[in-house]
Parts: C-alpha cells; sequence; structure tokens
C-alpha cells in the first residue's frame, strides 16, 4: 500500500508547494471556485437550466400553453403570416410576444414559444450529458490504458486518437445517422434516435478526453507512490483502479465540464441539419432549440430565431463559464 | 526558436537531413494509412451498417433504380453494380475504381468512369467526382476569407490580451471570446442575415454567390457574411489560445535572457514570444483549414452556399450515397494531407520534433 504523505486530493494537477492550515485541495479548489463569480453565475444558471428541464410540464403548466397546442385564432399571428413588415426588426410588434406568450407565436401553427424552448431544454441535456459520460468512460478507459501499459497499446489509442481528431467529425455523424434505421435494438422513434445521438456524439469525441488522461496517467506513472505500491507488490488493474483513478478524477471533471457545451452544441447543429430528435405531435413534444433555429431559417422571422438561439448561446456559455472557473479552481498553476 | 532548439540537436547538417527525409517519409504512411482508415469506415458506415440493419443488395439495387423498379430488375440491377459480392470485395471495387476507374455494364452499352471514379449520383446521374469539383470553388472563397480575417483578428487580440493582461481590454476581450465560443454558427448568420441583409439592405441575401473571376467586387459582397459568421467563431477561439500561449512564453527563461541582452521590448514580445507562441496556432489553422476544405457545412446550409458542405447534407437528405461517400472521402483527404502539411512545416520550423 502506498503511502501518501501529502492530503487524499488529488495529485493529478500539483499540489501546492506549501500546504496552508492543512486545508485539502478540494477546499482550496471550492474557495477558490466561490471566489470566481463569473463560474459562479455560470454555475447557477447550469443549475437552474437542468431545473428547467427535469420540472418542464410544471412550468409550462405555469406559464405557458402545452407544447402541442395550436393557436392560430391569434389576431398578432395573421398579421405574420402576411410576411414580415421591413422596418418592424425590434420584432415585438409582430411575434405576439404578451403576458399570456411570453416568447411570442410560433409562425404559422402557433405553438407557444416559450414552452417550446422550455421543453427543448430536455433534449438538449439529456444528450449532452450521457453523451459526455459516454465520452468520459471510453476515453478514460484508453487513456489510462495507453498512458500506463505504453508500447503497442500506446501506438494503437494513439493512432486511433489521431484518426478521430482529425476527422470530418460532423460529416461522419450525419451520414451516420442518417443511414440508420427508423427501428433497431428494440426502440423505434425517438427514443432510438436520442440513444443513437447519444451514442454517436459521445463515441466521436473520447479522443480529448483521452489525450488528456494518457498525459497525466504518463506524469502519474512515474511517480514515488506508484513505485512504492509496485515494490510491495500491487498489479496493474490494481494501481490502475487504487493509485492513478483517483488522481485523475480533477482533471477528467474538468474535462468533461467542458466537453458538455460542445456536446450541447454538436446536438444542436445535428437538430439544425435536420438530423437529430424529431418533432412530435403527440406525447414527448421532442422539441430541440436546434430544430426550431432550422425551422425558424426557413420562415425569416426573427423572434422565432431570437429565442432557440439565445437558449443555446445562454446555456453554452453558462457551462463554458463554470468548467473555465472549475479549470482554474483546481490548477493551482494556473495565473489568472 | 530555431537557435535555442537547434544547439538540442547534436548531429551534423548530413546526418540531420537524413532525419528529416525519414521523418517526412514516417508522417506520409501514416497519411495514407489514416485515409485507408477513414475509408474503410466510410464504407462500412453505407455498406456495413445497412446490412447489419436489415438492408439486402436488392434494396441497395433499388436506391438505384428507384422505388418502381420490379423485383426481377432490382435483381438484375443488383449483379451487376456487384452487390452480392462480398463485402471486402465490394470495398476493393471501390477503391480501384478511385485510383484506375471503372467500367459500367448497363447491358444497353459500357460507360467508362474515368480514374478518380466516385461512382454516379443517384439523382442527378452526373458523376461525382464532377459534381466535388464544381462545389469546390464556393468551400475555397469561403475557407480562406475567413480563415485570413479568424486567424489575423483573433492571433492580435490574443497578444494584446497577453500583454496587458488583467487590464480592461483583455477582461473586454477574453468575455467576449468566450461568448464567441458559445455561438453557434447558423445563430450568428442568421441574425446577420436578418438584420444586414433584409434590414437594412447592406449585404448581399442568403444563397447567392459569384465566382470570383466573374466579378470580384461581387464575389467579396456575397461573401462578406458567411466570412465574418464563420470568422467570429472561430477568432474567439484562436484569441483565447493565442493568449494562453502567449502568456506561457513569455515567462520563459529565454524571454528572461533576451530582455538581458538588453533587446528591445518589442522585438522581444514579436522576434521571441510570439514566434514560439505561434508554433502550435499554426498546427490548429492547418487543421481548421483543412477541415473546412472539405465542407464548412454549418456555415453553408445557413446562407445557402452551394459548396461541399451544402451538397453533402443535401445528398444525406436523398440519401445519394455515392454522392455522399464521394464527398466524405474529399473532405476526409484535405483533413490528413492538412495535417501531413502542419507535420511537415514544424519538422522543418522546430528540430526537437524530429527526434521524438
Amino acid at each position: 500500500m502506498a503511502t501518501r504523505t501529502d492530503t487524499s486530493a488529488p495529485e493529478g494537477i500539483k499540489a501546492p508547494a506549501k500546504a496552508i492550515e492543512g486545508r485539502s485541495l478540494g477546499r482550496i479548489a471550492w474557495t477558490r471556485l466561490k471566489r470566481d463569480k463569473a463560474a459562479m453565475a455560470g454555475g447557477i444558471t447550469v443549475i437552474l437550466l437542468i431545473l428547467m428541464a427535469v420540472f418542464a410540464p410544471l412550468i409550462v403548466g405555469w406559464l405557458g400553453h402545452p407544447p402541442n397546442e395550436f393557436h392560430q385564432d391569434n389576431s398578432l399571428l395573421a398579421a405574420e403570416l402576411g410576411g414580415l413588415p421591413r422596418g418592424d426588426f425590434l420584432f415585438f410588434e409582430s411575434s405576439g410576444i404578451s403576458g399570456d406568450f411570453l416568447f411570442g407565436l410560433e409562425p404559422q401553427n402557433g405553438r407557444d414559444l416559450f414552452s417550446e424552448i422550455v421543453y427543448g431544454a430536455r433534449v438538449s441535456l439529456l444528450i449532452a450529458f450521457l453523451a459526455t459520460l459516454v465520452s468520459v468512460v471510453i476515453g478514460s478507459a484508453l487513456g489510462v490504458i495507453a498512458g500506463f501499459f505504453g508500447g503497442l497499446a500506446d501506438t494503437v489509442i494513439s493512432f486511433l486518437m489521431n484518426v478521430f481528431l482529425a476527422f470530418p467529425l460532423l460529416l461522419f455523424a450525419i451520414a451516420l445517422v442518417g443511414v440508420l434505421p427508423d427501428t433497431a435494438f428494440g426502440l423505434s422513434g425517438n427514443s432510438l434516435r436520442i440513444a443513437l445521438l447519444i451514442f454517436i456524439i459521445g463515441f466521436f469525441n473520447w479522443p480529448y478526453i483521452a489525450r488528456i488522461v494518457r498525459g497525466q496517467t504518463l506524469s502519474l506513472r512515474e511517480r514515488e507512490f506508484v513505485d512504492a505500491a509496485r515494490s510491495l507488490g500491487a498489479r496493474g488493474p490494481y494501481i490502475i483502479v487504487k493509485e492513478m483513478l483517483p488522481n485523475l478524477v480533477a482533471p477528467i471533471l474538468v474535462y468533461a465540464t467542458l466537453l458538455i457545451p460542445t456536446n450541447i452544441l454538436f446536438e444542436a447543429a445535428l437538430s439544425f441539419l435536420g438530423v437529430g430528435v424529431q418533432r412530435q405531435v403527440v406525447g414527448e413534444p421532442g422539441v430541440t432549440w436546434g430544430g426550431l433555429l432550422s425551422d425558424a431559417a426557413r420562415n425569416s422571422v426573427v423572434h422565432f430565431m431570437f429565442f432557440p438561439g439565445m437558449a443555446i448561446f445562454i446555456t453554452v456559455l453558462a457551462f463554458n463559464l463554470f468548467g473555465d472557473g472549475l479549470r482554474d479552481a483546481l490548477d493551482p498553476k494556473s495565473k489568472r | 526558436m530555431a537557435g535555442p532548439a537547434g544547439l538540442v540537436c547534436p548531429a551534423g547538417p548530413a546526418a540531420q537531413a537524413e532525419i528529416v527525409v525519414t521523418f517526412f517519409i514516417r508522417r506520409t504512411i501514416g497519411a495514407a494509412l489514416m485515409l485507408l482508415v477513414v475509408s474503410i469506415a466510410t464504407f462500412l458506415i453505407f455498406f456495413g451498417l445497412p446490412r447489419l440493419a436489415g438492408a439486402t443488395p436488392e434494396t441497395f439495387a433499388a436506391r438505384y433504380l428507384g422505388r418502381t423498379a420490379d423485383e426481377h430488375t432490382q435483381q438484375l440491377f443488383a449483379e451487376k453494380l456487384g452487390f452480392y459480392d462480398p463485402l471486402w470485395l465490394q470495398y476493393w471495387n471501390w477503391i480501384k475504381a478511385i485510383f484506375v476507374g471503372t467500367d459500367y455494364d448497363y447491358g444497353t452499352g459500357i460507360e467508362h468512369c474515368a480514374a478518380p471514379c466516385f461512382g454516379y449520383s443517384f439523382r442527378t446521374n452526373h458523376a461525382v467526382w464532377d459534381d466535388l469539383l464544381d462545389r469546390l470553388p464556393v468551400t475555397v472563397s469561403l475557407t480562406v476569407g475567413a480563415s485570413i480575417l479568424w486567424l489575423v483578428t483573433g492571433v492580435a487580440v490574443g497578444v494584446l490580451s497577453a500583454l496587458r493582461k488583467g487590464s480592461f481590454f483583455d477582461r473586454a476581450a477574453m468575455t467576449g471570446a468566450l461568448a464567441g465560443v458559445s455561438l453557434p454558427p447558423y445563430f450568428t448568420g442568421l441574425m446577420f442575415l436578418y438584420f444586414f441583409s433584409y434590414q437594412f439592405d447592406l449585404t448581399a441575401p442568403g444563397g447567392t454567390y459569384v465566382d470570383f473571376t466573374d466579378n470580384p467586387g461581387e464575389w467579396a459582397y456575397s461573401l462578406i457574411l458567411p466570412w465574418i459568421t464563420l470568422a467570429m467563431l472561430n477568432a474567439a477561439a484562436y484569441a483565447r489560445f493565442t493568449r494562453a500561449g502567449m502568456l506561457d512564453t513569455m515567462g520563459e527563461d529565454f524571454i528572461r535572457t533576451a530582455r538581458a541582452k538588453g533587446l528591445h521590448e518589442r522585438v522581444v514580445v514579436t522576434k521571441h514570444g510570439l514566434r514560439a507562441a505561434l508554433t502550435p496556432i499554426i498546427t490548429i489553422f492547418g487543421l481548421d483549414v483543412g477541415l473546412l476544405l472539405g465542407g464548412a457545412i454549418l456555415t453553408e446550409s445557413t446562407f445557402g452556399l452551394k459548396g461541399l458542405g451544402y451538397l453533402a447534407i443535401d445528398a444525406i437528405n436523398k440519401q445519394d450515397f455515392p454522392q455522399i461517400m464521394g464527398v466524405t472521402m474529399f473532405a476526409a483527404f484535405f483533413v490528413v494531407v492538412a495535417n501531413l502539411i502542419v507535420d511537415m512545416l514544424y519538422a522543418v520550423v522546430d528540430p526537437r520534433v524530429r527526434l521524438s
């Protein structure tokens, strides 16, 4: 058993030279994070977004109308159907925005845009989180194997990483989604699509995690506590799980947080291009922000572009702010 | 940085040249291997996966023939197009056609498809290769203009931010850059189109493209919004990279040495700091340009520019397999070649690379 004289906190990121009052690195990181206003704002926004996705039906019941309800009789909407007048670039006149419809109405079919945005968070976050999980599992496993065992394993995995990193990924993902059937693996419709998107997005992004984990493992492998464990008779798997993994948690956490916004953008791009989750008229609506934007592009109605676009922007920005802050907080070398 | 790094390499000029040549050969083989992997993956996606999902040779043939063809015609065509062959043979024939061309026997006569043969489109019956060449100028125009724009602005902002770390400019620029990387290009593109083209009539509407050879002025006018949209996203990312790189290098010993020698601060920053910080940026730049040359999918579909990315989406929506396979291979080729060029430039600039 390795005796680690310093704190039990992650060492993958070098521990500070002087431990102040014996605070653990986790505590120090938390203190730093709390002081970083931008990161905290990002974190709080993320939590609110998650709550919004989870309680979508409640929020819509309280502030909006069911996402599949059509409001075609709305007089404000009628003006819009005749084409948007030039000069109305502030869009409030013809969008149908009111206390009743907070973000206005979808042109032509008159669905409540607010409800659609709220429901859109569900698909977006679900896919982004689970796809990140897939990347983290594949990336950490392959990264540790490549870094720890070296040799042929490292050569093969590093080659694979280069192939993936130099791939026209979006093109491949689109091709892959486009070629798959409507029913497979006992799933059908949107549940199949969501599962496929999670797998595809996660599968294409593992090298980002693997590269970091491999690098960290390479340097950890040379550390004294690993030598100590080995000299006490510990085997590879034990060293990986008990000695390395705790030290890899921090970098994995940081890069997973930064991968989530990338995956949100990925999913939104696929939906924008029409190969994402499809709109349903019954049951779970399957609205996506990217899909709404793509409809908006066809209609050229500005409030309809603005709200879904802002939803993507705010979500991605919040995750980026939080991820950046987390990285700075966990990395004492950071100069900010 | 060639100076101090060169000292690391103990070998003479002849031995160094040999190292460079071996490095180049190794990288070229690596690139060829990469294309091989991409081609296998592409082929499996379109011909292996559908089989797993229950497609038969007849359904493949039906894609060429349209839905009206009867079963007998389907079987005949599946036979002619080799869909009954084992998968590896079909792959081999596909690759062979790309390198040496192939002959299609339609019963009514033999049609020759010349060397880079990616087959014929399901819909238009055009040779896929001709379609690719047809779309290339749009994508190249978009990529070249945008890449110059984002490289210059991104690096400039990044350097200024790093030199004035913590200043108001730095904080504003970095907040802007973070917002920039969080903005999807199709959102900014749509908003730009709406305001600048539709409301204020300052720029060309979506879907316009004028060839450079027809009218350079109109060409730039039709591309200005796509350029800005595409450049914004990347400029933001490059500003962040450059700033981080500059902060790292400006803390290095050789910068202190340069200052200690009494060099002018401007020389220290440009000749020593920026040069070292730029090397990784150029690597990413090469890859990004390569990736975009294969089709700036999102920007092209936002602005209705009929380049390679637009072709790809169109082909996928219409399940036009020969076309989409052609675009994918074409795109992969650009990425791999860009990768190779960057590696080689890197080896010339930084001798330490060759030794690893």
